[in-house]
Order: C-alpha cells, then sequence, then structure tokens
C-alpha cells in the first residue's frame, strides 16, 4: 500500500491550497482553496485532475473533503467544487470555521460583486454548501467510513483552525493547514499528539524566517499607533474581518485602558462586530489565558470598540479604524486608504502577510509616494507606512519542532515559496534525517506507507512476555536503598514475546504460545523416546555386603531397594549433580532420564553385539527423551566408561 | 468482565453508581450524592436578614417552623454518599468515570482520600458545571454552618448515635439508615472548597468523542447522552473487549446534544445504567397522594405509553418526548405568568440546568406578550457563571440551536435577557444590591431543591402562607417530607417530573439497535424488556459482584511487516496450513498490540514438538539420504512397526505405531540422526 498524494493547490506558492491524498481508492481532500491574486481559471484548483472524477463524479471519486480553517485560500473554493462541480460528499470542519467561513466567502463574494468581476458561486451557493458541513470538535475521532478515521488538532493560526490526522487503513497521515507553534494574544499555540505517521503534510510559509519574540513587536506597534493617535492622526489598520483584527484588538483595547486613552477605535463594517459574538462564543477555542478569565470578563467584549459609518471617513480629530479586506485588496478599506493616505499625520498599518499584486504588498516593498489604483485613480501616499510582521503562521523553528515531534517517514511541503521550501527540505533531510519533498501543482507524489499484518493473538501467546528489564532489577537491584540516584525504570526493555504463528488459508493468522499450539490444532504430541539398554560390566561385586547396598536413600525420600541400582546411584553421584534424582523401588530418573535394571533377556532396546557371557553383566535400560539428551549421554557414558566396578568404594548412607 | 452496582440511585439528581472490572482494570462509574436525604435536615430558622425584607409574620412563622420542625433532624447537615463504596479500597480504584455533573458531585469526598490515585475522566463540561454545582453547595452549606456553629465537623454527629435516631419518625429513619440500618455508613461532612478544587484538577476532561487512553490499554470515548448539556455515555475499549456504558439518555432535548446511539454500536458489552423509567414507576405511587394543595393547578401529567407515535427514520427517535416536555415547560411557563398576573411571586427551586434555561426563554416571552413587568431573579452564587457557560459550549448543544447560532445569535436567550435588566442575578440574598432590586411580585430561580438549603428556604418562609404565591417542585423528593417543615403551606404547589432517560418501550428498539453481545441488565426493569433472540441478557442488581463471560480469549493484534519477513515458515502435511516459531517485541498503544522485530538474543533452537502420523516412506526417504539402510521390519498385531537400520556397522532400531515412538540407540550421532529423520517425516515445529 502507498499514499498518492496529488498536490492540486499551494505546491510551492501560497494559495488555493489543495491536496489530494488517495490510499487504496479511498480519496481524501485536504482543503479546497482560491488564490487570491488571480481572478480566471488559475484562481481555484484544477479538480479535473483528480483521477476518476470525470464529468461530476466526485462523489464517487472522493471520500471526503476536511478543510482546516477559515481563510480562503483554504476554503475559497468549496462553494464552487460543491455547488458547481457537484461534489456532494461529506465535508469536515471544525465548528468556528463553520460559523465564520460564511462572513469570509459572502465579504469576497461582495468585494466580486462591487468589482464587477465575473461570480463564481454566489450567495445561495455559499449557504447550500455548508449545509452539507459536519462539524467536528477538537480531538474528536470521527469513524467517516468503515477504515477512513480523522481527528482535528488545534492548531493556533485563527480561530478554529485545526490540523488533521487521518487514517485509511493502516496508512496514517497529518495535514497541518496553517498553524501557529507560540501562542499569540487570543489563540494558543498548535498542539498534537504523538502520532506513528507515514506523511506529514505541512504548510512552510516561513520556511526559512526565524522570529524574535513578538512582545517587542507589539510594543512598537502600540507606541507607533499612540504617537499618530496623540498628534491627530487617523490610523487605519486593513485587516480581514476575523483573527488579526480581533488579536490585535485585544491588544488596543488593554493598552487604552492602562493608558487611559478616549480615541475611538472603529470597526468598519457590521460584519466585524458580528465576528465579534462568535468569538465570545467559541472562547473555549482561544488561548487558556483568555478562557480561564471569560468566567469574569469575556475578553472579546471590548469597552472601547464601536462601529465605523462610511459617512464618518472624513470626520475630524484622531481615530483608530480597522477595515476590511486586509492586504488592501479593494473594497471599503481602498476607499479609506484613498482618504487618509495624503496626509502625512496619518498612519496605515498593514498587519501580516500581502500577497504579491496587492496595494499592501505594493506600499510594503519601498518606499512608494504615489500609487496608481486604475489607470484613472492615482493616490499621493504621505502617510507613513508601518509594517507589523504579525503572522499567524509558524517559522522555521516551529516547523523542524513539529517535524522532529511527529518523526514521520515523509514530509511534503506545501504552501510556501519554492526557493524557501528547497533549504527547508534540506534541513528536514540533513537534520532529521526524514525524507522530504515539494511537489509543484498538479503533481502526483508516492509515498510508501508502514505495513501491518493483522493477527489474531491469543491471551497466553500476550502474557508470555518476558521483561528483560525486569530480570536484571532482580539480580542487581538489591541495595538501592544505598544508592538513591540509580533511576529505576522497569518500563525502560522491551517486552520480548514468544510463541507460535499459525498461518491457515483464508483465515486471519493466529498467534498462540507454545503450550497452546496441540490444542489449537486439535492433534496429539507424537512423542520422541530414546532408549539404550546399556550393559554394565561388573567384578568384584559379590564381596560387598548386601545389606550395606539397600541402604542408599535420595533426599526426594525415595528408597533403591535393587542393589545394582543403588551402586549405579553412588557411581553417578560421584561425576554428576544428582540432587534432583527421583529414586524408585527399582529404578533412577535424572530429569526425563529413567534407568532400571533390565532382566529381560531379549529386550527390544538392546542394541549391539550381545554381551560376553563370561563377564558379569547387568543390563540397565534406560529410557530418555530429547531434552535430556545430553545428560542421557552423559550418563550412558558413565555406565560404560566404569565396566567394572571396583570393590574399594565406600559405601556411606 | 466483572460488574458489581453500588446504587441504583434516586431519580435524576442521584445517577446510578457501579464498579466494573475490565481486563484488570478497576473502574468506577459515576461518584454521585443523594441531595434528596438533605430532606431529613431541619432547614435553618428564619434569620434577622428576612426581618428587613419586612415580613410581617416573622414571629409566628417561626414559631410554626419549629413545631413542624421537631420530626427533622436539626443539626448541621452531612452528605449521604453511595454507601458500598466505602467497602472499596481507594487505592485500588484506577479510573473514575463520569458522565453528568450530578456524576461528580461526591467526588471530592472519594479524592481527599490520601491513597486515591484514579485517573478521572469526565467531558470538559461536566466538569466546569459539576464544579460550579459543588461550590454552590458548599456556600449553601456555609450557612448552616454559620447557624448551627462548625464543632462537630469531624466527629460523628449525635443524631447519629441510636438513641437519638429512635425519637425519629419512620420516614426520616428511614432516609438516614435505609432499611435495615445498611446505610448508617454512608453519610460524611461536606468538602471544603479547597477540596473541590483539589478534586478538579485530578479531572482529566475529554473532548467529544475524543479517544482517552489508560495506560495504553485502555481506551475511553465520551459521546453524548442527551441528558443534559455536557452529559455523556461511554465507550471503554481494552484489547479484546469493548463496553458501552449506556446511562439516562434522551433522543432528543431542546437544550443539550442529542443522544448519539450511533456510535455506540457493536460493542461486546452493554452496561444498561439507566433506572429513570424503574424511578419513575416507584415514585408515582407517592406523587399520586393527594397533598395540601389548595389550587386547581393538577400535576403535570407524567410520560404517556402511547405506541402510536410517528417514529422516526430511525425507528425508534422520536420527538415525541421532546413535545411532550415543550408542553410541560409550557404549562409550567404559563401557571407561572398566571400567578404573577395575579400578583403572586414565585418560587422555582429546579435544579436542572437545562430546564432553567428553557424556563428561563419561554417565561420571558409570554411576559412578554403580555405586557408584564414581573422582575425575574436568580439568587445563586454559581448560576451566574453556569448560564454564561451554556453559551459557550456550542460543541455540546442540540442542532437546533448550534443552527441559531450559524445564524448570528446567541445559543440560549438569557444573556439578552439580562442585558435588557429584565433578568438579574444575586450571588447571595442578604446583599444590599439584592434588597435594593427586590421587588414583589417576582420570579425567583433559586437553589435547592430539596428545601433544606439556600435562598430558597428564606424565600419559602416568605411565602408559604400567601396563596397567590406558587412553587414549582420538581419530582424526585418526597414532597411531604420537603414540606413538612413549611406546614401549613397556602401557596400553590406545582409538581412536575421531567424526562430524565429513556422511556421503557423505546429501550429495546435500542438494545436491539446497538447489536450487543451481552447486555448487563437491571434486574429492577427485567419485567419490562422482553429478551432480545441472540444477544444475552445478564440481569443485575445492587452490591452483587456479576461476572460476565470474556467475549472471546485472545485480541487483534498488528504484526509489523519487518518480523512478518522474519519469519520461517514450515508448511504442514496437509498442506493448507504453514506454522512458524515467532519471536517480537510487543508494544502496546492506544489499546492495540504491535509485534515488531526484537533485537533480543534467540535462544538455543527451540525443542521440537511433534504430532500427527510419522509419513514411513518419507522416513526411509530421509534416512537413506544420511546413508542409513534399514535391514529388517517387524510388524506386531498391535500395529507396532519395528524398523531396524544400520549406519555402517551401528545398529538402531526405531519404533513406530504407539506412543510414544521410541528410538533405541547405543549412539549419539546416530540417534540424533534418526531423530531428524523422524521429525522431517511427521508434522512438527
Amino acid at each position: 500500500m502507498a499514499i498518492e498524494c496529488l498536490v492540486l493547490g499551494a505546491g510551492q506558492t501560497v494559495g488555493k491550497s489543495c491536496v489530494v491524498a488517495t490510499v487504496a481508492g479511498k480519496r481524501i481532500m485536504f482543503d479546497c482553496g482560491m488564490h487570491m491574486g488571480y481572478s480566471d481559471a488559475r484562481s481555484f484548483p484544477d479538480f479535473s485532475l483528480i483521477p476518476h472524477a470525470g464529468e461530476g463524479r466526485f462523489d464517487s471519486a472522493i471520500s471526503c473533503v476536511i478543510i482546516t480553517h477559515f481563510h480562503l485560500d483554504h476554503i475559497g473554493a468549496l462553494p464552487y467544487f460543491t455547488e458547481v462541480c457537484g461534489y456532494n460528499g461529506p465535508i469536515y470542519m471544525t465548528y468556528p470555521t463553520k460559523a465564520l467561513a460564511p462572513l469570509m466567502l459572502e465579504d469576497y463574494r461582495k468585494v466580486k460583486e462591487q468589482r464587477g468581476d465575473e461570480e463564481k458561486f454566489s450567495g445561495d451557493h455559499i449557504m447550500n454548501c455548508l449545509k452539507k458541513v459536519i462539524t467536528v470538535d477538537i480531538k474528536q475521532t470521527v469513524q467517516v467510513a468503515k477504515d477512513i478515521q480523522i481527528r482535528a488538532y488545534y492548531a493556533g493560526h485563527v480561530l478554529g483552525a485545526a490540523m488533521f490526522y487521518v487514517k485509511v487503513g493502516d496508512a496514517t497521515m497529518v495535514y497541518t493547514g496553517d498553524y501557529n507553534m507560540t501562542p499569540d494574544r487570543h489563540l494558543g499555540a498548535a498542539q498534537i499528539c504523538h502520532l506513528p505517521l507515514d506523511l506529514l503534510i505541512t504548510e512552510s510559509t516561513y520556511a526559512t524566517t526565524i522570529r524574535d519574540s513578538k512582545y517587542a513587536r507589539e510594543r512598537e506597534f502600540l507606541k507607533v499607533v499612540h504617537k499618530c493617535v496623540s498628534g491627530g492622526g487617523k490610523v487605519l489598520i486593513p485587516a480581514f474581518a476575523l483573527g488579526r483584527a480581533q488579536e490585535l484588538c485585544i491588544l488596543l483595547d488593554d493598552y487604552w485602558e492602562r493608558m487611559n486613552l478616549n480615541i475611538p477605535i472603529y470597526f468598519s463594517a457590521g460584519l466585524t462586530i458580528q465576528a465579534n459574538m462568535y468569538y465570545k462564543t467559541f472562547i473555549g477555542w482561544t488561548s487558556r489565558r483568555i478562557k480561564d478569565t471569560s468566567a469574569i470578563k469575556n475578553a472579546f467584549d471590548f469597552k472601547h470598540v464601536c462601529p465605523f459609518k462610511p459617512s464618518m471617513i472624513n470626520d475630524p480629530g484622531p481615530c483608530v479604524l480597522f477595515a476590511t479586506p486586509g492586504m488592501l485588496t479593494g473594497g471599503f478599506s481602498v476607499e479609506v486608504f484613498k482618504q487618509w493616505a495624503p496626509s502625512e499625520k496619518n498612519l496605515v498599518t498593514l498587519p501580516g502577510y500581502c500577497l504579491a499584486g496587492t496595494l499592501g504588498h505594493k506600499l510594503m516593498s519601498g518606499k512608494a509616494t504615489t500609487v496608481d489604483l486604475d489607470k484613472d485613480t492615482r493616490i499621493e501616499v504621505r502617510c507613513q507606512i508601518h509594517q507589523l510582521s504579525f503572522s499567524p503562521h509558524t517559522d522555521a523553528k516551529g516547523i523542524m519542532d513539529l517535524v522532529g515531534f511527529l518523526s514521520p517517514k515523509h514530509v511534503i511541503l506545501v504552501h510556501g515559496e519554492k526557493p524557501k521550501m528547497a533549504s527547508l527540505k534540506g534541513r528536514i533531510e540533513s537534520e532529521l534525517g526524514i525524507q522530504c519533498c515539494y511537489p509543484a501543482n498538479g503533481e502526483t507524489v508516492l509515498i510508501p506507507t508502514a505495513q501491518l499484518v493483522k493477527i489474531h493473538a491469543s491471551k497466553a501467546f500476550i502474557r508470555s512476555h518476558t521483561n528483560s528489564n525486569f530480570h536484571s532489577l532482580t539480580a542487581d537491584g538489591v541495595d538501592l536503598s544505598h544508592s538513591g540516584s540509580t533511576p529505576i525504570s522497569p518500563t525502560e526493555g522491551e517486552t520480548v514475546v514468544e510463541g507460535i504463528l499459525i498461518m491457515e488459508k483464508t483465515k486471519r493468522a493466529k498467534a498462540v504460545h507454545n503450550n497452546e499450539l496441540l490444542e489449537s490444532l486439535s492433534v496429539l504430541e507424537n512423542k520422541v523416546q530414546f532408549a539404550y539398554c546399556c550393559p554394565v560390566y561388573i567384578c568384584s561385586l559379590e564381596q560387598m555386603p548386601s545389606n550395606q547396598l539397600t541402604c542408599s536413600t535420595s533426599s526426594a525420600g525415595g528408597k533403591i531397594e535393587d542393589p545394582w541400582l543403588s551402586l549405579l546411584f553412588l557411581k553417578l553421584k560421584e561425576k554428576i549433580d544428582c540432587t534432583s534424582a527421583g529414586l524408585g523401588s527399582d529404578h533412577l530418573t535424572l530429569g526425563s532420564f529413567r534407568v532400571q535394571p533390565c532382566l529381560k533377556e531379549s529386550c527390544c532396546h538392546r542394541i549391539g553385539e550381545p554381551a560376553d557371557p563370561k563377564e558379569p553383566t547387568v543390563y540397565f535400560c534406560c529410557s530418555w527423551s530429547l531434552e535430556d539428551e545430553k545428560l542421557a549421554w552423559r550418563v550412558l557414558s558413565i555406565m560404560r566408561d566404569s565396566l567394572t566396578i571396583s570393590s574399594g568404594i565406600e559405601l556411606t548412607c | 468482565m466483572k460488574l458489581t452496582c453500588l446504587s441504583r440511585g434516586q431519580g435524576f439528581h442521584c445517577p446510578p453508581c457501579h464498579m466494573i472490572d475490565l481486563g484488570g482494570f478497576c473502574i468506577l462509574l459515576e461518584c454521585p450524592i443523594d441531595l434528596s436525604a438533605l430532606t431529613a435536615f431541619a432547614p435553618i430558622m428564619a434569620t434577622t436578614s428576612e426581618v428587613g425584607m419586612g415580613s410581617d409574620e416573622e414571629e409566628e412563622e417561626g414559631k410554626e417552623a419549629s413545631l413542624s420542625v421537631d420530626g427533622l433532624i436539626n443539626s448541621v447537615p452531612w452528605y449521604k454518599t453511595v454507601g458500598s463504596l466505602g467497602l472499596w479500597d481507594v487505592s485500588l480504584i484506577d479510573v473514575v468515570v463520569i458522565s453528568s455533573p450530578m456524576g461528580i458531585l461526591g467526588l471530592p469526598i472519594l479524592t481527599r482520600n490520601s491513597n486515591f490515585s484514579a485517573k478521572i475522566y469526565a467531558t470538559e463540561v461536566t466538569t466546569k458545571i459539576g464544579q460550579l454545582m459543588m461550590e454552590d453547595l458548599v456556600t449553601m452549606h456555609e450557612e448552616a454552618l454559620q447557624f448551627f456553629g462548625p464543632g462537630e465537623e469531624f466527629k460523628y454527629p449525635e443524631w447519629m448515635t441510636w438513641n437519638e435516631l429512635e425519637k425519629y419518625p419512620q420516614v426520616i429513619r428511614t432516609i438516614v439508615m435505609g432499611n435495615v440500618a445498611e446505610e448508617l455508613g454512608s453519610w460524611f461532612p461536606l468538602y471544603s472548597k479547597a477540596e473541590i478544587d483539589e478534586c478538579i484538577k485530578k479531572v482529566q476532561t475529554a473532548k467529544y468523542a475524543e479517544e482517552c487512553c489508560y495506560n495504553s490499554s485502555l481506551i475511553f470515548k465520551a459521546f453524548s447522552s442527551g441528558l443534559e448539556i455536557g452529559g455523556a455515555n461511554w465507550t471503554i475499549h481494552c484489547p479484546g473487549s469493548s463496553v458501552t456504558y449506556l446511562t439516562s439518555s434522551i433522543f432528543k432535548s431542546a437544550t443539550a446534544m442529542e443522544f448519539n446511539y450511533h456510535d455506540l454500536q457493536g460493542n461486546d458489552f452493554i452496561l444498561f445504567s439507566d433506572f429513570s423509567s424503574f424511578n419513575d414507576a416507584g415514585m408515582s405511587n407517592s406523587e399520586k397522594e393527594p397533598l395540601d394543595e389548595p389550587s386547581s393547578i393538577a400535576d403535570v401529567p407524567l410520560i404517556r405509553e402511547d405506541n402510536n407515535n410517528d417514529e422516526d427514520r430511525e425507528g425508534f427517535a422520536a420527538s415525541v418526548e421532546m413535545l411532550e416536555e415543550l408542553e410541560k415547560i409550557n404549562f409550567i411557563s404559563s401557571c407561572v405568568v398566571e400567578t404573577a398576573k395575579g400578583g403572586g411571586s414565585v418560587l422555582i427551586p429546579i435544579g436542572r440546568l437545562g430546564i432553567i434555561l428553557q424556563l428561563l426563554e419561554v417565561i420571558s416571552q409570554a411576559l412578554e406578550a403580555l405586557e408584564l413587568k414581573v422582575p425575574m431573579y436568580i439568587i445563586s452564587s454559581a448560576a451566574e457563571e453556569m448560564l454564561a457557560l451554556a453559551n459557550v459550549f456550542p460543541e455540546w448543544v442540540s442542532s437546533e440551536r448550534q443552527q441559531k447560532l450559524y445564524s448570528g445569535t446567541s445559543l440560549f436567550g438569557h444573556a439578552e435577557l439580562t442585558k435588557e435588566s429584565k433578568l438579574q442575578f444575586f450571588p447571595v440574598i442578604h446583599s444590599p444590591d439584592f434588597m435594593q432590586a427586590w421587588q414583589e411580585p417576582c420570579i425567583v430561580f433559586s437553589p435547592h431543591w430539596s428545601l433544606r438549603l439556600g435562598p430558597a428556604v428564606h424565600l419559602l418562609r416568605r411565602w408559604h402562607a400567601d396563596e397567590n404565591c406558587l412553587l414549582i417542585l420538581e419530582s424526585g423528593v418526597d414532597a411531604d417530607v420537603a414540606l413538612s417543615p413549611f406546614m401549613p403551606i397556602a401557596m400553590k404547589v406545582l409538581r412536575c417530573s421531567f424526562l430524565s432517560g429513556l422511556p421503557i418501550r423505546k429501550v429495546h428498539p435500542l438494545l436491539e439497535f446497538l447489536k450487543s453481545k451481552h447486555i448487563l441488565f437491571p434486574e429492577d426493569l427485567r419485567p419490562h424488556v422482553p429478551l432480545r433472540e441472540g444477544a444475552s441478557f445478564l440481569y443485575y442488581s445492587e452490591n452483587r459482584t456479576m461476572a460476565a463471560p470474556n467475549p472471546s480469549d485472545g485480541v487483534e493484534a498488528d504484526l509489523s511487516i519487518d518480523l512478518a519477513r522474519q519469519l520461517r515458515p514450515r508448511r504442514m502435511l496437509q498442506e493448507t496450513m504453514a506454522i512458524s516459531r515467532l519471536k517480537g517485541k510487543l508494544q502496546l498503544s492506544y489499546g492495540r498490540h504491535l509485534l515488531a522485530p526484537t533485537k533480543a538474543p534467540s535462544d538455543l533452537p527451540a525443542k521440537r514438538l511433534l504430532w500427527g502420523p510419522v509419513d514411513r516412506s518419507l522416513l526411509l526417504h530421509s534416512l537413506a539420504e544420511k546413508g542409513i539402510i534399514e535391514s529388517s521390519v517387524e510388524q506386531d498385531d498391535g500395529g507396532r512397526c519395528r524398523i531396524f537400520v544400520q549406519d555402517g556397522d551401528r545398529r538402531a532400531v526405531v519404533e513406530l505405531g504407539a506412543a510414544p515412538a521410541v528410538i533405541a540407540a547405543a549412539d549419539e550421532r546416530l540417534a540424533a540422526l534418526l531423530h531428524e529423520a523422524l521429525c522431517s517425516a511427521s508434522d512438527g515445529i
């Protein structure tokens, strides 16, 4: 088995994230985003590349769609995919994502509408699409189908963002979406468990950047804003409705409170106010700090924030305004920018990443003095531009930490810039020794998976384990009381089990304990015995007083009555350890080795030439089984070696 | 698996409690307190603060109260936990599973024991609400402590002595000691706030359907039960068997997330622990007795047993119960509004969050419709936080409520009511703020439903003689006993029972749907549920340990491909089977065994085990290959056969046909060769 990973979007670029992973015919689509930089066909992933999905047969081709968070480059193409392309299968996302996604999509659609661009989907499409969504909670394990299991993990980044763990059969993978490894003002850091993984698909926006502490940047931001408003200027913060706006708002609201400022902070539209309501409801998805204080005061009940009306653009006096959309891609934020940019008192703060081609990117890339909005409008930019490198994405250290922590067998990088991805790939391969690749859009990568054979194991087999460390503990762990520093870790050693695997055609293989084998095969053991009737020549034995010979006893309390046997026993005692010997009236046993004088002339175990009748011979019939083979031959050689039993033996009882 | 039912509980507020032994782990299910036993204690006396509220009859009231209070225990209340839990060694409990806030109330009594070391699993909401309920209980209890003085807290109180108990009426004695004094040991003094915090710290909160893994081998998962926001049924998987712990569940609730029975399907065992229908049946006798109730307001009808309901697509989940519940809520609301219209005040000491949330919405709407300006108060130290909690756990509310969220309004309407000052919260009754805001008539939600603790006691004292006023009383307490200290009662009393579990007629189809091999079912409910074919019902009763059969010998395990490649399978003579020795490293994680290659030194070649008949031609063939020739064969009547063989001048005999086969040889090497040949001619390993 292998994972077939088709990158439909965000391969070697940022935008329109979409990855389709196929395992044994089961196809899972991670994210369904759009590219904000294009308005033609390139803005959506090329769904026609999905195998077996000709002419809208997406339902049969795709088992489920998983959306990691509400950003348009991760969800933007979903209404198009479901309502226009006709995918009707399950779609999974977290509760906040489902609640907030329509706001994002609707906002985008309106901007398009205002611009007069061609609409890819309508408002109804968005509504119908979201009706099909199945919501999941963090760590909730969802059985999508018989052998598909998915689970969401907290990803930070934005409210409701999740990484998804997917298990198809035995193949396991994690798709991170966008994530943040350090907590910010309102969200916690990404959290995931140790999971055995075949594949990790991770974003790599900041593949080479290492960021310093956020506090310095937060301080700087507050200082700049404060300076501007105390000079009577207006501050424009173009931001998307959700996420950054709330984070900065918490920051400003808190600062305003501390500094006792009463300059208004505005949110541009009703939209963001409604978003705040969602943040209040989903306070359980924010950082621990905010969650814990929510009982006393909900952190998203902003004191200084009020809604902004378009008529207030040219009102006198300082203010702070959060306006959508971010990156100054158009809409209201650009309207405001047009009015405010020519005054040097004012400030434009650009939080976070700006896509190439947007006005925000132009402002960030240099000291532009004039900006051409379209062929008719040219704006002089005299205001200050402040760039705030707040980003809810993890940096290179965070990516390396996550990859190292999960230690998957393979890593695929998406959602980044090609040269940076190449350098990160190098680090992952050299520092962590994990195979890594970064396919381009439309490329398919084959990832082999760890294979497991399902067997049935009996309880006795499972319990047959021996733990090597337990033995060493009992062996030398006596004076632990003196050496307090010696760590005891009884589970460190590996647990080794031993048994027999029974493989039968058409049945699941079965592991059993050695002792259970015959029973489970319902057969009887075929024991093999070895036997030999051994002649022992005797001389001068008759001189022995017979009463002395009869009193050999063993520690086990048995008593030998036969004099010959008794004599043999004494003989054996000299050469080998006989403490465990069992004595009977006419036989002697050592383990499975059993010896008894044989009087039958035609004993069937008498092999070889008949004994010389001139010499006095006593036959001892011996039998033993395989496990005592060595002992048996040793005893026999003793018996044969001392063909003569000398009379000089001291007999002790 | 072994099951001991420790208590079948006392309805909604005191869920059943069990101890199970699964895969060698000892798991306690729930740790409730029976708060209905509080009715054995006298409510604290009227305090001076009530004078401030301008009660004219304060004097007489006090006298009357003390007269009827005679039969009750006049002391700092103690609390009744599950008695037989005391017989277990606390240190041997491995896991505690909590399914509803009511199930956590007794937990600090367990966790304050220094030997307690178990892991506690509960959903996040249950933990939070449970904590608030416990803290509220402690706050209310403090009032009693102030009244009686703290002196006797940790020694056995006087009322528990035999002589004292004799003096109390039979009904009180039964509450205190049970029928044969077996419950005398279940009384404990209440925990402190610090002990609650300690307890909550030990709880491992679970998200919806999160796989919580204990000791790499047990996996606990919570699914919504619909009983209350955050209420859960659990599935427990251990290698080799799985259990569905089915608590009181409600198919469709107006507030909490629907009962998710789909994910409970297919486990080996179902522990059916919903005694609600039994409690209803048991309770109804006392319920139906006429009470001092001057008004014409009748009991809200108990759940009807109608079978011709419109079943939904699953065949048994239905909205009938929910409609009935809504009817009840509407009925209560209409009574409340009617009373308010008539200038009377209403006291609602109901302790169920879901009901409170609904009543708040429905009553406020009704008031608005009639343009009545009657204030609503909630007097409780925990209520504000608890109601706020209900609005921030969209993951645990019903899908209708979730829909509200997606359309941009808050889950429950109380936040708006508070904003508009139609609803006011007061943590305590003796506060200047409250005095200032107070106006009658009013509608007051206030604990405690036992009518022994909390602001409800003071308000009841104030209103009990006013026939215009209304008290909404939840079933679950013996109304006679509960109201006895407030006699005579002139105020109207509306008693209502709410749905708190599966209706009995749906138990059978549900069990059928869940497809378990063994159903552990309460003996008490045996007559009500017919046997299901194909499943074995095992009936349990209180305080009796029952062993359920192990579903299978053995577990499913994974064999890594690397280890599989190391195997040297040996085909058996009948060709369809092969066997191989297997030695590997055993790893257990998330309840699954994995066999991986081991670096442990392999032992000496294991001894050979043979079975089945010896193929003679194969034997001779093998001997010939080794240069050993057959010299002669003797066969006797018993099927025994002796083969004489020769290797040069060394001779040997192989005896076959009867067990055991014998190799007789004088020479070690020859014997070994013969053995080898015998092995190759027979099945073995």
